[in-house]
C-alpha cells in the first residue's frame, strides 16, 4: 500500500524513510533513558532523604559519639515505640517509654524481644524518627538494629541502643519519637 | 491513480469499501493491515469494547452500592472491580480511543499517505487485545484479579497481593510498550511526514496535541514500565524497592508511580483539547481564538505536569517546604488551562453557533471539564485536602475530567468525523438522544459524589455509612442510566455505517482542515501525492 507512494518518488521516499529511521532512534534513546531514570529515582531518593532527613530514616550505620559539650540548659524528650509488621510472633517492646536527655549527652536504653513461636526465626527492626526534619540530629553508636537478631523458638533477649542528640537541633523541636518496626526476615537471611 | 482514489465516492457498505488495491479480504485484512485508517478503526472499535466493559464492572459496583451492606458482591471481589475498572478504563478506553483518532486523523490533517511507521502501527494495535486479555482472564483464577487499586500502591501490590500481581505487571508491560510505539509514531510523522508548506505553526490545533502528548508519553509510560518492574521484583524475586524491612521506602512508590502517574492525567485531556479546538471553530464558523497561546498553553501544561506529582500525596507526611511547592505549582497549572478555556469561549463568542450533537458534546465538555478543573483546584490546596484526599469527592473530580471531559471529547470527534469514516451522515435524532441521556445521567451519577465526599464517604469502600444512603441510590441510578445512554451511541454508529443520507466531503459548512478536502468515506489511501499549497493554506483554521 505504501508502494503508490513509492512509486511516486523513489528517491523522495528513501530520504523520508531515513529521516524517519533517525528520528525512531532517537526518540528509542529517550524511551531508554526514561527507563533507566525510573531507577535511578531509587538511589536519587536515598540520597535526597538522606541529605533532607525527609522519610525519617537513620543512620544505619555506627556513629561516633563526637559531641564537643552537653547542652544542658536544655531537655529534649525521646519516645520509643514499636510495632510488629504484620505477622511477626514476637514480644517487642522498649523497657522504658521515654527518656529526657540533654543534646550531646550519650545515653543507653533497652528493648525487650521475645520469639513468642515454635521456630527460630530472624527479625529486623527498622527505625524512623518523627518529626522526619529531626532524623539527621538523632545519632546511633550503637544499635541492634545495625545487625540482624536471630531468637530460637521460645527465647527472649535484651537489646540494647546507644544514642546522642545532636547540639544543633533545631530549638523548636522538643521531642523527638523513634519508633521501631520489626520485619521477619528469616527467608531473606538463610 | 491518486485521481481515482480522490474522486472515489460513497459505498454502500464500509466493509466493502474496497479499491482494486492489493488489499486481503476479511480476518487478514485487519490482522496484516498497515493502513492507517484501518489500524484507526482497529482502535476506535478495541476502546469501545473497553469502555463496554470497564463500565460493565462499573455497573457491578453502582449495584452493590445502591444500598449500604453488603449485597451482591464479597469486599475483596469489590475491591477487583474498582482495579480493574480503572485500568481497563484508563489504558484499555480512553488512551487507544486517541490513538485511535490519531491514527485516522494524523496523516490527513498533515496531508500524508500514512503514519511514518506503518508496520510497527500494525504491532502496537495487536499487542493491546492481548494486554487486555491477561488482565481479564486473571477473574477468571482462584486467587481472582488484582484487588490493589488502579495506583497499585505498595505494599499492597507487593507484601499483601494476592497471586495476580504477574499478570497485572505484564499486562501493564504490554500497553506500556503499545503506547511507547504508538507514541513514537506519532511523533515522527508530524515531524517528518507534513506536506511541503506545513509550518509547525500552521498545523491544526489537533496535531499540536497529540504531537505533545505523545512526547509525554515517550518521557512516562518507561517510568511505569520501571515502577511495575519494582513491584514484580518485589512480589516475586525478593528485590526490597518498597520494603522498608531490606532497606526500601513503600513512600518511594508513591513517589515514582505518581512521577508517571500525573503527566498520564494530561495524556488522557491534551487530545481532548485538540478535538474540542477542531470542533467549536467549525459551529462557531469563526476561526480559532488564540490559536498560538493555545499551542503555549497546551506546552506549558506538558512541562508543568513533571512538577505536580507530589500533590497526590499530601497526607504522607511531607514536609511543609514541599506541600507548599507542590501546592503552588499545581495551582500554576490552572493559568494555561484558563487560557484555553477562555479561548473556547471566546471563540464562541459573537460566533454564529449552531448546535449539531459535535458542538453539543463540545460546549459540554468546556463547562464540565471546567467543574472538574475547579475540584482540582479544591483538592490542590494542602490544608483542605487533607479533608478530601481519598474520598469520593476525588472520584467526582477525575470522573468529571475524564468521562465528561476526555469521553465527551471523543463522543465529540467522532460524530464530527463519523461522516468523513463512513461516508454517511449519523442519525441526527438518535444522536440528540444519546447525547441528552449521557448528559443529564452523568451530572446525575457524578455530581452528587461532590457531597458524599464532602461528607466522609471514603472511596474504594462497598459498604458505607447509613446516612450516604440516598445519594447513593441517585448516584446508582444516574449511573445505570449512563450506562444504558452509551447503548445509544454504538446504535447510532452501527446505523451510520450500515448506511444513512450520504454525507458530501465536507458535511460541515464551518470546518477547517485538509481531512475536508477528500471525499467522504475518505478513500483507502489519501494524500499519496501532497495537498497544494492552497488547501493548506484554506485549511490553516487560524489565518483566514
Amino acid at each position: 500500500m505504501k508502494s503508490d507512494a513509492n512509486s511516486k518518488n523513489a528517491n523522495n521516499t528513501n530520504s523520508v524513510s531515513t529521516t524517519n529511521n533517525k528520528s525512531v532512534k532517537k526518540l528509542l534513546l529517550v524511551v531508554l533513558a526514561m527507563f533507566g531514570f525510573g531507577f535511578a529515582l531509587v538511589p536519587l531518593y536515598d540520597v535526597f532523604c538522606d541529605i533532607t532527613g525527609l522519610n525519617g530514616k537513620t543512620n544505619t550505620s555506627a556513629a561516633t559519639y563526637d559531641a564537643s559539650s552537653i547542652d544542658e540548659s536544655r531537655t529534649v524528650r525521646v519516645q520509643f515505640i514499636t510495632r510488629n509488621a504484620q505477622g511477626v510472633p514476637w514480644k517487642f517492646e522498649p523497657v522504658q517509654n521515654e527518656i529526657e536527655v540533654h543534646p550531646g549527652e550519650m545515653k543507653f536504653v533497652s528493648f525487650y524481644a521475645k520469639n513468642n513461636a515454635n521456630n527460630d526465626i530472624v527479625g529486623q527492626a527498622v527505625p524512623s524518627v518523627s518529626p522526619g526534619r529531626a532524623a539527621n540530629y538523632f545519632h546511633k553508636i550503637e544499635c541492634f538494629c545495625f545487625t540482624h537478631q536471630p531468637l530460637g523458638a521460645g527465647m527472649d533477649v535484651e537489646m540494647s541502643l546507644q544514642f546522642y542528640v545532636d547540639l544543633e537541633l533545631p530549638d523548636d523541636i522538643k521531642t523527638l519519637t523513634l519508633s521501631y518496626t520489626l520485619y521477619d526476615i528469616t527467608n531473606k537471611s538463610s | 491513480m491518486t485521481t481515482d482514489v480522490i474522486k472515489e465516492t460513497s459505498h454502500d457498505d464500509h466493509q466493502n469499501d474496497h479499491h482494486g488495491d492489493h488489499k486481503m479480504t476479511g480476518i487478514k485484512r485487519w490482522l496484516y493491515t498497515t493502513n492507517h485508517k484501518d489500524i484507526g478503526t482497529l482502535y476506535l472499535w478495541f476502546s469501545f469494547i473497553m469502555l463496554l466493559t470497564g463500565g460493565a464492572l462499573a455497573m457491578v459496583i453502582r449495584a452493590e452500592l445502591f444500598q449500604p451492606g453488603l449485597q451482591i458482591v464479597e469486599p475483596d471481589f469489590f475491591n477487583q472491580l474498582t482495579t480493574v475498572h480503572g485500568l481497563i478504563m484508563v489504558f484499555g478506553a480512553i488512551m487507544p480511543a486517541f490513538t485511535g483518532f490519531a491514527n485516522w486523523m494524523l496523516p490527513m490533517m498533515v496531508g500524508a499517505p500514512d503514519m511514518a511507521l506503518p508496520r510497527m502501527n500494525n504491532w502496537s494495535f495487536w499487542i493491546l487485545p492481548f494486554a487486555f486479555g491477561i488482565l481479564l482472564s486473571s477473574f477468571f483464577m482462584e486467587s481472582g484479579a488484582p484487588n490493589f487499586g488502579w495506583t497499585f500502591y505498595a505494599p499492597l501490590s507487593t507484601t499483601y497481593s494476592n497471586g495476580s500481581t504477574a499478570f497485572f505487571v505484564f499486562a501493564v508491560h504490554i500497553m506500556g510498550i503499545s503506547s511507547i510505539m504508538g507514541a513514537i509514531n506519532i511523533v515522527v510523522t508530524i515531524m517528518n511526514m507534513r506536506a511541503p508548506g506545513m509550518t509547525y505553526m500552521k498545523m491544526p490545533l489537533f496535531v499540536w496535541t497529540f504531537f505533545i502528548t505523545a512526547y509525554l508519553l515517550i518521557a512516562v509510560m518507561p517510568v511505569l514500565a520501571g515502577v511495575v518492574t519494582m513491584v514484580l521484583t518485589d512480589t516475586y524475586f525478593g528485590t526490597s524497592f518498597f520494603n522498608a524491612a531490606g532497606g526500601g521506602d513503600p513512600v518511594m512508590f508513591q513517589h515514582i508511580f505518581w512521577f508517571f502517574g500525573h503527566p498520564e492525567v494530561y495524556i488522557m485531556i491534551l487530545p481532548a483539547f485538540g478535538i474540542v479546538s477542531t470542533i467549536i471553530p467549525a459551529f462557531s464558523r469563526k476561526k480559532l481564538f488564540g490559536y498560538s497561546s493555545m499551542v503555549y498553553a497546551t506546552s506549558s501544561i506538558a512541562l508543568l505536569s513533571f512538577i505536580v506529582w507530589a500533590h497526590h500525596m499530601f497526607t504522607t507526611g511531607m514536609p511543609l517546604f514541599g506541600e507548599l511547592f507542590f501546592m503552588y505549582c499545581t495551582m500554576l497549572i490552572a493559568v494555561p488551562t484558563g487560557v484555553k478555556v477562555f479561548n473556547w469561549v471566546a471563540t464562541m463568542w459573537r460566533g454564529s453557533l449552531s448546535f449539531e450533537t459535535p458542538m453539543l458534546f463540545s460546549i459540554a465538555f468546556v463547562i464540565l471539564f471546567t467543574i472538574g478543573g475547579f475540584s482540582g483546584l479544591m483538592l490542590a490546596m494542602t490544608p483542605v485536602d487533607f479533608q478530601y484526599h481519598d474520598t469520593y469527592f476525588v472520584v467526582a473530580h477525575f470522573h468529571y475530567v475524564l468521562v465528561t471531559g476526555s469521553l465527551f471529547s471523543l463522543y465529540a470527534g467522532a460524530y464530527y468525523w463519523l461522516p468523513k469514516w463512513t461516508g454517511n451522515m449519523y442519525n441526527d435524532a438518535l444522536s440528540k438522544w444519546h447525547f441528552w441521556c449521557s448528559l443529564i445521567s452523568v451530572n446525575l451519577l457524578f455530581f452528587p459524589m461532590h457531597f458524599l465526599g464532602l461528607a466522609g464517604m471514603p472511596r474504594r469502600i462497598p459498604d458505607y455509612a447509613l446516612q450516604f444512603a440516598d445519594f447513593n441510590k441517585w448516584v446508582s441510578i444516574g449511573g445505570f442510566a449512563f450506562g444504558l445512554s452509551q447503548l445509544i451511541f454504538l446504535a447510532v454508529v452501527i446505523k451510520c455505517i450500515r448506511g444513512g443520507e450520504k454525507a458530501p466531503a465536507k458535511p460541515w459548512d464551518g470546518a477547517a482542515g485538509l481531512e475536508w478536502t477528500v471525499a467522504s468515506p475518505a478513500p483507502y489511501h489519501t494524500f499519496s501525492t501532497p495537498p497544494p499549497q492552497s488547501d493548506i493554506d484554506n485549511a490553516d483554521q487560524h489565518s483566514h
